[in-house]
């Protein structure tokens, strides 16, 4: 039984804001990840990201709302618009009948630095009435709700990358007890000094200067990851529910979700990438579906060398013994790496290459890693795709899965 | 409503709170009615408007953590790993023990609740890195290496899941002031809904700290009565000017019912409802008529299939704002009925302060006590009433009374609304 379907999705992402921006950014391979702007990070040894730089917050966030809210908020404003404007949904009359259910990450980054300034530098005074609402994780997800007059049971999850596809998960539960539409995914705006300083201490940033040189999933010379902002948040529905308001067009339906921890090391994977691969076999069980009916798989796709080769190995022990390779691709590669919204945005990007039958291929993948039954994507093709798997991961060992497919009427087989 | 029929009881219970040590210490401060709340010992509060806090008398390496553990984590981990292990030896499952009737580790899940997570970390590395605000680009010289640890506050959650080895689904919940309830809810659907048999749950908040301080500080959420630390926290009295900042940490062992039977488990309760609502109003301010609260109590009572009734405590929100107090007395009306007129109702706040994201796994775990031992603990500084809060709030003294049935319930910033429901082992299911 289907219990989700997506039938909205709101982008702002440094490959552009709206879903179909985003998309021909990625179906014509323009990579969206250049030189910081903003201020001079060379002493942090990182100078490259993703940045959204055609997002005008102003056309979206009302400026009384804007004062009071950090550039994280505003994105996730602005996201949670595009998808209701997408999925032609506008509040019902029952307010209880809508969650708003997200992922974040490190919270109102700029807005808080900002204030800690002032505090530091000229006392507690300077600190604004703000600060208490604009920083901390839960902030997009009550204005949100606030702004759109949405009731239901609402959370915030924080799993660090794996936040984007665990709200899915959550929001299934969200779902199951009574509640027919729920906002979930996320964004992230942490390309700002203080925050990209503590990004930096994680080792994981590469160092490069030139973008070809510095995000390189499944790539021999992979270095490390580059950050990125943003995300998408997306509309999900009972599929009843969408269908009794007289939806028209549904993405895709969310037909399986698995989740576990490596119980590990504090920071780094387990070695043996078995609850990477237990996650992703949970959410084919819980689908319904068997490694052989999977069409594309879309990969967290770190970039750091280790990570890439667990991830591959996760990979293999799933789906190693198809009869024909699974293709993966890493559309991360194209924007950074936006915490908790890029798994968000991954899961956007499955459902348009799912649309389209195009898969897009990963940025700078010239020389690809060794991948024994795995069909790693290095340009963008056309394929038809009717089941995908969405991958993240989490700094600490979260380890996430997806399972979206094509909605059951519009399948062929 | 669980859809599979699975049932989810309490194990486990681990308290790091201010003023005590440990769920027993704790449980023995909040029914002698006696008061944590102090004049800020951790920084010179002079130059600000609330000067008051409940601060815990912690130290992480006297209470097992290691150097690295200590090292490594802010003080809000430090605070959960501590509680978790309290909760955890509590239940006698032997997680992470390596013990071969250890449960499965896939099994086991982790939801950690926490409001503003490794705060008071961010700010003091913030303040070396930036020379204490003099440069908007802050120099990385000073930094230390553990500070992506400090961005992410899911670190907390792995930190758990380590300790224990749980491989199943793990999380932290976020959601401002009511993360504690939520933690523990979203831990108790984990199980439910069949992805975990037992789940370690709780929340754990540090914000004594400047930045925190001001913040409520310029909003006037806090309170001013600086002359009276130890009688600083009011809730539901009329002179209650708002709440005390508090920190600490509360973990339960929650797991499936026939798994506790199995093992011949104690168990403190059952979790029977849990439900959550947003009030879509304002992001600090709370209408007068608590309809949503009122909403998210009775779908939590309906979750267990309790009347109202049958409540027989209702551990409050109570943070001792003029507005939350009053919001709260309304919804509990709203909700209950006449049972409110009979209610007992209090609010712990009022002697170990206001822990954001915390307090509520705090309070779920005085809630959890108090059924199991039929005390309920009382509302300390209590002396006026106030015309608008006129249901009984258990003024300054513990109460002997059997609780079948217990409420607990938080409001937060962002309008969110909670409420768990508990129930007595031995309460007859209809």
């Amino acid at each position: 039984m289907t219990e989700l379907v997506v039938t909205g999705i709101g982008v702002v992402a440094p490959t552009g804001v709206g879903v179909e921006a985003h998309w021909s950014s990625l179906v014509r391979g323009e990579p969206a990840i250049r030189p910081i702007v903003g201020f001079d990070p060379a002493q942090y040894g990182v100078s490259l990201a993703g940045q959204v730089t055609d997002f005008v917050p102003a056309d979206h966030v009302d400026p009384r709302l804007m004062v009071q809210t950090d550039r994280w908020t505003w994105m996730s404003l602005a996201a949670a618009t595009l998808a209701a404007q997408d999925a032609g949904y506008t509040a019902p009359e029952d307010a209880y009948a809508t969650s708003v259910f997200l992922a974040a990450g490190s919270g109102g980054n700029e807005f808080s630095q900002h204030e800690i300034q002032g505090l530091w530098a000229k006392g507690p005074k300077s600190v604004g009435a703000y600060q208490s609402i604009a920083w901390f994780y839960a902030a997009s997800t009550g204005q949100i709700s606030i702004r759109d007059g949405y009731k239901g049971p609402s959370g915030v999850v924080v799993s660090e990358g794996a936040g984007g596809l665990d709200s899915i998960g959550w929001a299934r539960r969200v779902v199951r007890r009574g509640t027919p539409a729920v906002l979930v995914g996320g964004t992230e705006a942490g390309v700002t000094p203080y925050a990209l300083l503590c990004q930096a201490t994680s080792g994981r940033l590469s160092t490069a200067t030139a973008p070809e040189d510095a995000y390189k999933p499944f790539d021999r010379r992979a270095s490390g990851h580059v950050l990125g902002e943003g995300g998408a948040i997306l509309l999900v529905e009972e599929p009843g529910a969408a269908r009794a308001r007289g939806v028209e067009r549904v993405w895709g339906e969310v037909a399986g979700h698995g989740a576990t921890h490596d119980a590990h090391h504090h920071a780094d994977a387990a070695p043996d990438a078995r609850q990477y691969a237990r996650a992703i076999q949970l959410s084919l069980a819980d689908a319904g579906i068997t490694p052989e009916d999977v069409d594309l798989v879309l990969a967290d796709g770190a970039g750091v060398p280790e990570l890439d080769a667990l991830e591959l190995e996760a990979l293999q022990r799933v789906f190693g013994a198809r009869s024909r390779p699974v293709p993966v691709t890493a559309p991360s590669s194209w924007t950074g790496r936006l915490m908790a919204g890029g798994s968000a945005l991954n899961v956007a990007t499955a459902l348009l290459a799912m649309r389209d039958g195009i898969v897009p291929g990963t940025a700078y993948l010239d020389d690809p890693v060794d991948a024994p039954g795995l069909d790693l994507v290095q340009h963008s093709r056309a394929q038809q795709v009717e089941t995908v798997v969405v991958l993240a991961r989490g700094f600490g060992g979260f380890n996430s899965s997806l399972v979206l497919r094509r909605p059951t009427e519009e399948r062929t087989s | 409503m669980s859809t599979t029929g699975r049932r989810v009881v309490i194990t486990g219970i681990g308290v790091v709170a201010p003023g005590s040590m440990g769920r027993e210490g704790f449980w023995e401060m909040i029914t002698a009615g006696r008061t944590a709340t102090r004049r800020i010992t951790f920084f010179d509060p002079s130059r600000f408007r609330s000067q008051v806090a409940a601060e815990v008398d912690f130290d992480g390496r006297a209470q097992g953590l290691t150097a690295h553990e200590v090292f490594r984590n802010d003080r809000f981990v430090q605070m959960a790993m501590v509680a978790a292990d309290e909760a955890v030896t509590d239940s006698g499952l032997g997680l992470g023990s390596g013990a071969l009737d250890a449960p499965d580790p896939d099994r086991v899940g982790v939801v950690l609740g926490s409001a503003v997570g490794a705060t008071m970390r961010l700010e003091n590395e913030y303040v070396a890195v930036s020379d204490a605000g003099a440069h908007w680009l802050v120099d990385p010289q000073y930094a230390s290496r553990f500070l992506h640890h400090a961005l992410v506050p899911s670190c907390g959650a792995t930190e758990l899941a380590v300790r224990f080895g749980a491989c199943g689904p793990a999380t932290v919940v976020s959601t401002g002031c009511t993360s504690g309830i939520d933690a523990v809810g979203y831990g108790s659907q984990l199980i439910e809904d069949g992805d975990a048999d037992i789940v370690i749950a709780g929340a754990s908040d540090a914000p004594i700290s400047p930045i925190s301080m001001a913040c409520f500080d310029t909003i006037r959420a806090t309170t001013g009565n600086n002359d009276d630390p130890a009688h600083a926290a009011r809730p539901f009295d009329a002179r209650r000017d708002g709440f005390v900042m508090g920190e600490g940490s509360a973990v339960l062992v929650l797991e499936e019912l026939e798994h506790a039977r199995r093992r011949g488990a104690d168990v403190y309760c059952e979790v029977s409802g849990y439900a959550n609502r947003c009030n879509a109003h304002h992001m600090t301010g709370l209408r007068p008529d608590g309809v949503e609260m009122a909403e998210a109590i009775r779908l939590a009572l309906d979750q267990g299939r309790i009347d109202a009734d049958e409540v027989g405590y209702v551990n409050a929100h109570g943070s001792g704002t003029k507005q939350n107090d009053r919001h709260e007395t309304a919804a509990v009306k709203l909700s209950l009925g006449p049972t409110a007129q009979r209610v007992s109702m209090s609010s712990i706040k009022s002697m170990i302060g206001h822990s954001l994201g915390a307090i509520g796994s705090i309070e779920i775990a005085a809630t959890a006590l108090a059924v199991q031992r039929g005390v309920v603990p009382p509302t300390a500084n209590y002396a006026v009433p106030d015309p608008e809060c006129d249901l009984d709030y258990v003024p300054n003294t513990a109460r002997e009374q059997k609780v079948d049935v217990a409420l607990s319930v938080g409001s937060g910033f962002g309008g969110f609304q909670s409420a768990i429901v508990l129930a007595h082992p031995t309460r007859r299911t209809p």
